[in-house]
């Protein structure tokens, strides 16, 4: 096995220009969670069924376990940590937490960057709507009823504050 | 023998909490305190973990389901640039034991399979390497030579194998794990008295837990003190966890085992023995940290914790006035290559074997059969949930057969309100419960009449619509004694299953609580804060939690078995008691007065009846740390504001002999669902119309959690029911090793609403009067699934005795049932 030659990238992470050198084959999980230590991209089914790892690349959501970091090389990525910090969360993510959108959190960081691609898309989806975007990640914890009850507070929380980022 | 009724004289409690007081916190939907981190994507996950230096590990998986480990040659991986060390099966025995088994005599399993294997997936070799990467790069590079030996994946055929087809030959000629015959109650008698006996064939195929993080461990070893530290997603270090140490062959105060946040478990993290191994022996071999996570095929393939695989045959007998009088079942139950926890996830079921209901005997033959498959561990109601599809489903036998009204035929049969405390024939209680009440509950959110008129209506359109009604129990807080009748002799015979709390409350009067088992994607620190902010009458924000591992662990189970929650109000509210003796003593004196003349009320001791006449519980904790002259001069009074306190099982005793199991897992919830599905006859497609979840699980702490766990148990339910199954071929392969062919229930796979009633009954047993929620909607919805489908089919009489069926299942089942009919 011959290792091919690192390639240096440029990406922006949630704002921050990086650049890196990287090997050709590095997931771009592994390069979001291991080299630039976001720890909040999280891994499933290493094959793209369950969204877990779901990124926006350039605004869109994209699955980050099956995309490699060269690919996002002169590209813009949003993760989890882009959103709201601690003390001041995100209305997604006040919603998330006030209708128990979330059970063991680990499907979470997937299901609110896809919501935030919705949510950009279309500030006032419907419920058929969120369904029908939601059935692209999976959640183990929840029976997927309380995160679209999370999604629809949402879209009220940002009605009175504002758009989503 | 125990003998089935209303026990007269109940046994005593020790609940100090009653159910019935005036509650300012608990009962309130209170946010959890878990979720921020998880929201701002700072959880800390195993994989989360780094540690300086460290080394990534993979494992070389078997391809073959049976074979002799002829060779291996790791020349060519071990000479890979940034391999660290490449370590066999025979070289791991140099070091390593057994892993844990709870059977008895054991089944060995070794963290790498050392001279043969059995089963696809089983690891046969761990590399170690400066990335997962080069780790995988160097596991293709090792060449193994295999002499495949037959494999056997059915289970009936396993019950006949002879010679080479025999995983373990060392233990017996034959596939046959253990073989059980159970009588409890007058089974025969009953039966030959019986005027009709309904009997059905059920398979209940293979699934898991599969919970979206994998279990792994990252481990180290310090030369300079020759101890381990193991960071892992598992549970019950504080129970079991010495017998990790055991497995790596040194003292258990040489491992210290460190608890994290687990991404899901669903019974599945319950014990990880192997990944805590192979990651702890790859940092002693390799002398760096060593970070092992199973892959998603690792963990399907691997993960030591399949669920049941059972088929039953089973009887009921009824009277000529259609009561239930008794339940006989044969049943096989493939548990795979290994036996970790023996017949447990049988004895979990002889808890509530004979469901809500009023029968009076039970037989059970069990046949646990090997086959070359991953081993069976914990799912989401340990067998239980397999239980209540055999009840409900041999009662809709008996409703169907004899044609009786399925509501009234329940009703009939179910244990009344006024027979609590309940005796089973198995020797097991049920504390309190309303069946009828919960039944009646179901009927009236659903609509049930109407439903059945708008079923009329559709069916004259040629809609099959169905409604399905499953009435289960949810037992909680096992005591573990019924492994004392399980195992052959007793090899694991204790009567403890204890959850621990420890609470320091800080000079400036903040509360930490010390939880001695890990956050499991439960919600243990919202309950914890809770209780204690109701004992205490603190602001929940001024309270933290954090998770004791090994070496300052006090004894702690874990959850599992729909215990936690009980237990922990219990060791909450224990610990709790002492804090607040202390304050008290301590606010006694600051006011002067008698502490028996005080009151808590918010966050301040004061006097009863003496508005302003009070300190807060800062100013009382600033005077225990740091006044201690001020104190009377009592050496029971010492500085500071600390209490541990273990809290044992509510109610449990001895095991009386194989007819009479004792009381061993009585704080008895219930669960009634009525979904209401439409099958399209020509894809064979289920959707579902309404559904309704009505449960009792006693006083509620957090009625929003709950829901939580009735609504994903519920798809998880639907999973199991419609979806879920791992298949291997005759070979031992395993065909869908990933989430491309092994489907989870998405949300367009579940109701868009599940809707939930509260019945309160509570536990007379325990603080609060608390019952278990956790395996949750799981344990009724595959009954209640399939007796709607069932229902919605009839004019074609399809019958359904097999869980899941997907579409081309069931499909096949209204080719048949038509075919059958144009006859």
């Amino acid at each position: 096995m011959t290792a091919m030659d690192d390639i240096e990238i440029n990406v922006t992470v949630n704002g921050r220009t990086i650049k890196r050198r990287v090997e050709p084959r590095l997931l771009l999980t592994d390069f979001i969670r291991h080299e630039i230590g976001l720890t909040g991209t999280h891994v499933g089914c290493e094959n793209g069924v369950c969204g877990a790892c779901t990124v926006l690349l350039d605004g869109l959501a994209t699955r980050a376990c099956c995309t490699l970091a060269v690919q996002a090389d002169g590209r813009r990525i949003e993760t989890v940590e882009s959103l709201g910090r601690l003390n001041n969360l995100s209305p997604l993510q006040r919603a998330f937490w006030e209708m128990h959108g979330l059970q063991c959190g680990y499907c979470t960081p997937g299901m609110l960057m896809l919501m935030t691609e919705l949510l950009r898309e279309n500030p006032t989806p419907d419920r058929d709507t969120i369904r029908a975007r939601l059935n692209d990640n999976i959640c183990r914890c929840t029976g997927y009823e309380d995160i679209v009850n999370s999604v629809e507070r949402a879209v009220e929380l940002m009605r009175a504050e504002g758009p989503v980022r | 023998m125990a003998e089935a009724g209303k026990i007269l004289s109940p046994p005593a409690g020790r609940q100090r909490e009653r159910p019935d007081q005036r509650l300012n916190v608990i009962g309130t939907r209170m946010l959890r305190k878990e979720d921020p981190r998880f929201l701002i994507g700072r959880g800390h996950f195993i994989d989360d973990i780094e540690l300086p230096n460290m080394a990534d590990a993979a494992a070389l998986r078997s391809p073959h389901a049976h074979a002799r480990i002829k060779s291996i040659d790791a020349n060519a991986a071990r000479a890979l640039p940034g391999v660290v060390c490449v370590i066999t099966g025979e070289e791991a025995a140099q070091e390593t034991g057994p892993l844990p088994c709870f059977a008895n005599p054991t089944v060995e399993q070794r963290c790498l399979a050392l001279g043969k294997v059995r089963h696809v997936g089983e690891p046969v070799a761990l590399i170690v390497a400066d990335s997962r990467y080069i780790a995988e790069d160097a596991a293709a590079l090792i060449r193994v030579e295999y002499q495949p030996l037959p494999a056997v994946s059915d289970m009936m055929e396993a019950i006949n194998s002879r010679g080479d087809t025999v995983l373990h030959p060392e233990r017996g000629p034959d596939n046959i794990a253990e073989h059980r015959n159970y009588t409890f109650g007058p089974v025969e008698q009953e039966f030959a008295a019986a005027a009709h006996v309904v009997k059905r064939r059920l398979r209940w195929s293979r699934s898991g837990g599969q919970p979206l993080e994998t279990a792994g461990a990252v481990a180290s070893y310090d030369e300079g003190s020759g101890k381990f530290t193991i960071h892992v997603n598992g549970s019950m270090y504080n129970y079991i966890g010495f017998t990790i140490a055991a497995a790596l062959k040194v003292p258990s105060h040489q491992v210290n085992i460190v608890p994290a946040d687990a991404g899901g478990s669903f019974g599945s993290k319950l014990f990880l023995h192997k990944v805590s191994v192979l990651a702890a022996l790859g940092a002693r071999t390799s002398g760096r940290p060593v970070k092992y996570i199973e892959d998603r095929i690792d963990n399907i393939t691997a993960s030591d914790n399949h669920g049941s695989d059972r088929t039953y045959d089973v009887e009921l007998a009824l009277d000529a006035s259609h009561r239930m009088t008794a339940l006989r079942y044969r049943v096989v139950d493939d548990y795979g290559a290994y036996f970790q926890y023996g017949l447990g996830t049988h004895g979990n079921g002889f808890s509530q074997t004979v469901g809500p209901y009023r029968i009076r005997a039970v037989g059970a033959e069990i046949y646990a059969v090997f086959t070359n498959k991953c081993q069976q561990g914990a799912c989401r109601g340990f067998g239980s949930e397999v239980t209540n599809f055999m009840i409900e489903r041999i009662v809709d036998a008996a409703v169907e057969e004899l044609n009786l009204d399925p509501i009234a035929f329940r009703h009939d049969n179910f244990i009344q309100p006024d027979e609590f405390p309940y005796q089973i024939p198995t020797g097991n209680l049920y504390d309190s419960g309303n069946y009828p009440g919960a039944l009646e509950m179901a009927q009236q959110m659903l609509g049930y009449q109407d439903w059945r008129d708008k079923q009329q209506a559709a069916r004259t359109q040629g809609r099959y619509v169905g409604i399905g009604i499953a009435s289960c129990q949810e037992k909680g807080v096992f005591s573990a004694t019924e492994f004392w009748m399980l195992n052959r002799s007793p090899g694991f015979a204790l009567t403890s299953s204890p959850e621990s709390a420890s609470i320091k409350i800080d000079p400036t009067g903040k509360a930490v609580i010390s939880l001695h088992a890990p956050c499991w994607g439960n919600s243990p620190e919202t309950v914890a804060a809770m209780v204690l902010a109701e004992q205490l009458t603190l602001d929940p924000a001024d309270i933290s939690i954090t998770y004791s591992d090994t070496d300052h662990g006090l004894p702690g189970t874990g959850p599992g078995g729909s215990r936690y929650t009980v237990m922990i109000a219990g060791a909450v509210t224990g610990a709790a008691a002492i804090i607040k003796e202390k304050l008290t003593r301590v606010a006694g004196h600051m006011l002067e007065a008698d502490p028996r003349d005080l009151e808590f009320r918010q966050g301040k001791v004061g006097v009863k009846g003496a508005p302003g006449l009070e300190v807060s519980i800062a100013e009382i904790a600033m005077q225990a740390h740091f006044f201690r002259l001020s104190l009377p001069d009592d050496p029971t009074l010492t500085s500071g504001l600390d209490a541990n306190y273990t809290y044992d099982h509510p109610l449990a005793t001895l095991p009386k002999g194989e007819g009479d199991f004792g009381i061993f897992y009585p704080i008895m919830g219930h669960m009634c669902h009525m979904p209401v599905v439409e099958v399209d006859a020509e894809t064979g497609e289920v959707s579902f119309l309404d559904y309704v979840a009505v449960h009792d699980c006693g006083t509620m702490i957090n009625p929003m959690t709950v829901d939580g766990h009735v609504r994903g148990g519920t798809a998880q339910g639907i999973g199991t029911a419609l979806l879920e199954e791992f298949r291997y071929d005759n070979n031992g392969q395993l065909l869908n090793t990933s989430f491309t062919d092994y489907l989870l229930p998405r949300v367009g796979n579940v109701p868009p609403q599940v809707r939930i009633g509260h019945l309160v009954t509570p536990s007379p047993y325990t603080e609060y009067g608390v019952k278990g929620a956790g395996e949750g909607g799981r344990m009724v919805a595959p009954p209640a699934v399939v007796s709607a489908i069932e229902d919605a089919l009839r004019p074609l009489g399809v019958r359904i005795d097999t869980v899941p069926v997907p579409p081309s299942r069931l499909r096949a089942l209204i080719r048949e049932a038509q075919a059958r009919r144009s006859r």
